[in-house]
Parts: C-alpha cells; sequence; structure tokens
C-alpha cells in the first residue's frame, strides 16, 4: 500500500507570500481539529456513562420524575436475581465457546489457504468462500440459521432428525453458540493468514533441518510467531461476544425459559419489556465493568507491543 | 536416492489431497448455508421446506424479489439503511481525518490521555450506552429520526476510525506537508492538497469499515426508532419475520438484497477491506 504515496509537487500549494509564524495560533490548532470529535465524545460517551452509572444508584429514573438515591440497593437486587446469574453463565459459556472455537478454525483455515500446496487462484477462490460469513449482519444470520434448523429444515433432513434446535431447552445455548461460530471465525482467519505470511521461511527451513516435525514446528515455530496476534483478537473477540445482542435477540429472544438469556439480553428486558430503567442501568453498569477489565488487559498487550 | 525421491513425492501428493479435502470441507461449512439462502429466494413459499429439499425446484422465479421492490414499505427500509449508513460515512471521515491530523502531526498538552479516551471507548458495550441514549435522543427531539441515528452511529464508527486514519498518516513522510506548510501554506491546505490527496487507500478502509458498521447496526435502530417508515434493513428483516406467517422466500431475497452493498463493497475493495479489518485492531 506504502507504493501508492506519490509525492505531489509541493507547487501545488497555492503561492502565497510566507507568512509569519504564530507559535500560538499553532499551539491551538490540533485542538480545533479535534473540537468536534471532543464534542461528540462527550455528549455521546462521556456524559452517557456518567449518567447510567448514576441512574444505578438511583429509584427508578426516566419513569419517575424525581428519582431518589438508593444507594447500592439496584446492585443487591440484580446480583442476587437468578436470572442474572443465569445469564452471567449463559454469557460465559457463550463467549468462551464461541471465541474458542474461532481461533481454532480461523488457524485451521488460514494454515489451509497458507498451504504452499496450493495455486494462488485456488487460494484466492477458498479465501472468498471463507470470509463469506462475516458479511453478513445478524439479522440475515438470525432468519438464515433459523430457516436452515427448522424442525422440518435441511438440516435436520441431512442428520435424519426432527430437533428443535432453538426451541429445545437442552440444545438452545449450544445452537447459539455453533451460530455465533459460524458467524465469527473469518476475522480471526483473516488476522491470522496476514501473521502466518510474516512468519519468515527461514525459520521453518532451519527447524527442518533441524529435524522438527511438521506438528513440532508448528507448536515451535508457528504459534511463537502468532502469540501477540492470538493475545489480541482473542481480548478483543472476548470483548465483542460478550457484548452479542442481535443474533441471540432474533433467535432465541434468550429463551426457551432463559437457557439463551445473555447480559445483554437480560439488560435489554429490564429496560424495555419491564421498563425497570434502574435496575438495566446496574445491569448495564456491571457489563461495562466487565468489558473494562477485558479492555484493559488488551490496552496493556497492545501498549507492551509498542 | 530415487526410491526416497518417490517416498517423497508420494507423501507430498498425500499432503495435497489432505489439503484439497480440508479446503472443501471447509468450504461447505462456510458456504453452504449461504447458497442455500440464495437458492430459497428464487423458491416458492411453499417449497422451502419440501421434502426431499432441492437446490433448484419447478418453482423457480424471481417473485419474491419483484414482491419487496413493489412494496414501498420494504423498499423504505432500504432507503432509511442508504441514507443512514452513507451520511454516517461522509460525516465520520470528516471529523475522523481532522482529528488523526491533530495526532498524527502536532505535539499539543493531553494528548496521551485523549487518546487513551479515544482508544478506550471502544469497549463500552452499545448496551451501556442504551439507556441513557434513550433519555437523550428523546430529550433532543431526535427519537425517530435519521440524525438520532446518525449521531449514534458515530459514537461507535468514530474511535476506530481515528485510530486507523492516524495509522495510516503516521506512515506518510511528514516533509511532505511541512514543506507545503514552510511555503506559507495554512494546515488546512497542507491536509487537504497534500495528505488528503496520497490518503486516498486508507479513507477508503475507513470508509468501507464505517459504512459497513452502520449498515449492520442493529440494537440502536430497534431501540431509537419507532415507526415503519424510519426502519432500516435489519429491523425490517425481523419485522417481515414476525409480520406474516413466514414469508421464507421473501426473508431470504431481503436478506439477499441487504448483505448486496457489504458484498460489492467486499468485491471492489478487498484489499482495503481486509487491511481495514487487521489493521485497525491487530498489530502485527
Amino acid at each position: 500500500m506504502q507504493d501508492v504515496i506519490v509525492a505531489p509537487a509541493p507547487q501545488a500549494a497555492t503561492p502565497e507570500p510566507p507568512r509569519r509564524r504564530r507559535p500560538l495560533s499553532r499551539t491551538a490548532e490540533p485542538y480545533g481539529f479535534l473540537a468536534p470529535t471532543l464534542a461528540l465524545m462527550f455528549v455521546l460517551m462521556i456524559i452517557p456513562v456518567v449518567l447510567v452509572v448514576g441512574y444505578s444508584f438511583m429509584d427508578n429514573v426516566i419513569l419517575n420524575a424525581t428519582p431518589e438515591l438508593v444507594g447500592v440497593d439496584n446492585f443487591v437486587t440484580v446480583l442476587t436475581d437468578s436470572v442474572f446469574l443465569t445469564a452471567t453463565g449463559n454469557t460465559l459459556f457463550f463467549t468462551v465457546g464461541s471465541v474458542a472455537a474461532h481461533l481454532v478454525i480461523g488457524l485451521c483455515f488460514a494454515m489451509l489457504l497458507n498451504s504452499p500446496l496450493i495455486g494462488n487462484i485456488p487460494r484466492a477462490i477458498f479465501r472468498a468462500l471463507y470470509i463469506l460469513p462475516w458479511l453478513f449482519t445478524a439479522a440475515v444470520i438470525a432468519v438464515l440459521w433459523r430457516m436452515l434448523l427448522a424442525p422440518n429444515g435441511v438440516i435436520n433432513y441431512l442428520l435424519s432428525t426432527d430437533v428443535e434446535w432453538l426451541a429445545s431447552p437442552a440444545l438452545a445455548l449450544g445452537t447459539v453458540t455453533f451460530i455465533n461460530i459460524w458467524a465469527g471465525y473469518p476475522f480471526f482467519m483473516v488476522s491470522l493468514l496476514a501473521g502466518l505470511q510474516g512468519v519468515p521461511a527461514q525459520l521453518h527451513e532451519a527447524a527442518t533441518v533441524d529435524g522438527a516435525s511438521a506438528w513440532q514446528r508448528f507448536w515451535n515455530v508457528t504459534i511463537p510467531q502468532l502469540r501477540p496476534i492470538i493475545i489480541s483478537l482473542t481480548l478483543l473477540d472476548l470483548i465483542w461476544t460478550s457484548q452479542q445482542f442481535a443474533l441471540i435477540w432474533m433467535t432465541t429472544g434468550g429463551g426457551p425459559v432463559n437457557v439463551t438469556e445473555m447480559l445483554s439480553t437480560y439488560t435489554y428486558k429490564l429496560a424495555f419489556s419491564r421498563y425497570e430503567f434502574s435496575l438495566a442501568s446496574t445491569s448495564a453498569v456491571l457489563v461495562l465493568l466487565m468489558s473494562m477489565v477485558l479492555a484493559f488487559f488488551y490496552v496493556r498487550h497492545q501498549r507492551a507491543g509498542d | 536416492m530415487s526410491e526416497t525421491r518417490t517416498t517423497m513425492e508420494r507423501r507430498r501428493s498425500r499432503q495435497r489431497v489432505g489439503v484439497v479435502i480440508g479446503l472443501v470441507l471447509g468450504a461447505i461449512f462456510a458456504a453452504a448455508p449461504v447458497l442455500w439462502m440464495l437458492a430459497s429466494s428464487f423458491k416458492s413459499n411453499t417449497e422451502i421446506f419440501e421434502l426431499p429439499p432441492r437446490l433448484i425446484t419447478d418453482g423457480f422465479s424471481f417473485d419474491a424479489y419483484a414482491a419487496i421492490f413493489s412494496d414501498p414499505e420494504k423498499v423504505r427500509f432500504f432507503v432509511n439503511s442508504y441514507v443512514v449508513s452513507l451520511s454516517v460515512t461522509v460525516l465520520t471521515l470528516l471529523v475522523a481525518i481532522h482529528a488523526a491530523y491533530a495526532f498524527s502531526r502536532f505535539d499539543f498538552a493531553g494528548k496521551r490521555p485523549i487518546n487513551m479516551v479515544i482508544v478506550s471507548v471502544q469497549a463500552v458495550p452499545p448496551i451501556t450506552l442504551l439507556i441513557p441514549y434513550f433519555g437523550i435522543v428523546v430529550a433532543l427531539g431526535l427519537y425517530n429520526t435519521y440524525p438520532g441515528l446518525i449521531l449514534t452511529y458515530m459514537v461507535f464508527t468514530l474511535p476506530y476510525a481515528i485510530v486507523m486514519m492516524t495509522g495510516y498518516l503516521n506512515t506518510i513522510p511528514k516533509e511532505l506537508d511541512e514543506a507545503v506548510r514552510m511555503d506559507g501554506a495554512g494546515s488546512m491546505t497542507a491536509l487537504w492538497r497534500v495528505l488528503v490527496p496520497v490518503s486516498v487507500p486508507g479513507i477508503v478502509s475507513v470508509g468501507v469499515y464505517t459504512f459497513m458498521i452502520a449498515w449492520n447496526e442493529y440494537l440502536f435502530a430497534l431501540t431509537l426508532t419507532r415507526t415503519q417508515d424510519m426502519r432500516t434493513v435489519p429491523i425490517g428483516i425481523q419485522l417481515l419475520m414476525g409480520q406474516h406467517s413466514y414469508e421464507w422466500n421473501e426473508l431470504m431475497a431481503m436478506s439477499i438484497l441487504g448483505s448486496i452493498p457489504v458484498l460489492v463493497l467486499f468485491l471492489f475493495f478487498q484489499r482495503y477491506f481486509i487491511s481495514g479489518l487487521t489493521s485497525g485492531s491487530v498489530k502485527s
């Protein structure tokens, strides 16, 4: 991409008489460039976060004109709600299951695509096919899999079963996790493929000369080289997957009987089905805290890479 | 000698067979559901669940697509999605280019903390912002309007766009715009006459990614709009699912139509797409 940088002739600038340097305005200038960003971030990020934290310590806000401080009552209510605990467990299962599978499938596909045994054209075709699931929005993925997984749908036909994949309490959580795995692995695959292409060939050659088997080369050369990318991707995916809402909402809506309830759907229902905006804010703050912990590790990891 | 060569060749061809089998199985996993979606959009609704399932049926037609295009209510979903996504893309790019210019070319008090905030807000969960947004958007009179959605989406697209744009500008030699400024031109001239034209690849990847985030957004579109004429495509698909007794072929046709913008962007800007995907989040 760098080769695109062709310097335009400096004389393209208007030949004005040189102005005096004004150090004062120069120091103020970057703030001018940042002003729209800062204004938007303040109104749409800082204020809402302050508000939601405030809401979580009050009795019912938004609907109540004069909300009162209730201390940590809301936190006690939410943290002892069995549905919240179920939702936390489900979110953990869904997130860890998805991320682990994204990593494994993404790495397998990336290594297949990186194989020297296939030509460039098949490689490009397969890569495009493998990226496909990533190009569809959650609403499309939800309706597509609802059709495929319907009791009289094509998957039950192929398996000779008639299972209600998304409506069975025993299977629903595993099923939505599977759908999310299908939808999300390409992000890992694309990034890991770029990483694999960056592993110096000499390292593999040296290891081969030393008599390392393919398996040993994988664990002792490939994985250590990919380690920083794998850690970044895993942390990012943990953050994103734990926040997943749309896919769950449109496949199971959290049901049947809460078996696929996630922290996101739980929070949403508290606010917009039960109009318990304070409790929803409390739950939202807890979700924020969890994301912040993950984000802390992500930023620290990125820093270490600098 | 020749014996070892043939065993090596045999091993190589065995490996190749293994790789090809792996690739084909992977392709079935990735693409078969998509193929089924496409095929189903050409079926009649009664053929969707016929047994045994067939990819192409006797009722093959474009009726489902025609049904969508002839329904102004459904066309409106697409219009809304285009208006919102294109506005978000243009505005995000404008704001992000200036912010990135400040980060890339200037030193100023507060640079590090501001940068830290912009990087870390990317991890704030949408669901956390949803409740206060609902209040704010209603209070500002932006509930169920385009500006309400556009402003909301920018808070998710901007941090990413700024981080990525800054990274791109950092790859461009400072001498380039310094030279113009030395000649007496202002910073704005240096930015728009020199930096922006050479940053087109970076701007395209940020733009493509921004468009995609806006086009796919669901949670805020669901909560911050109310009337049918303000709904975007993802919500439209969901409404179609609940409204009638499952017009599956229309659902699939709508899904295909709703995916076309992203598919087309991917087709034309594949390289930028992938670099945008990887460089924004992952350093190698």
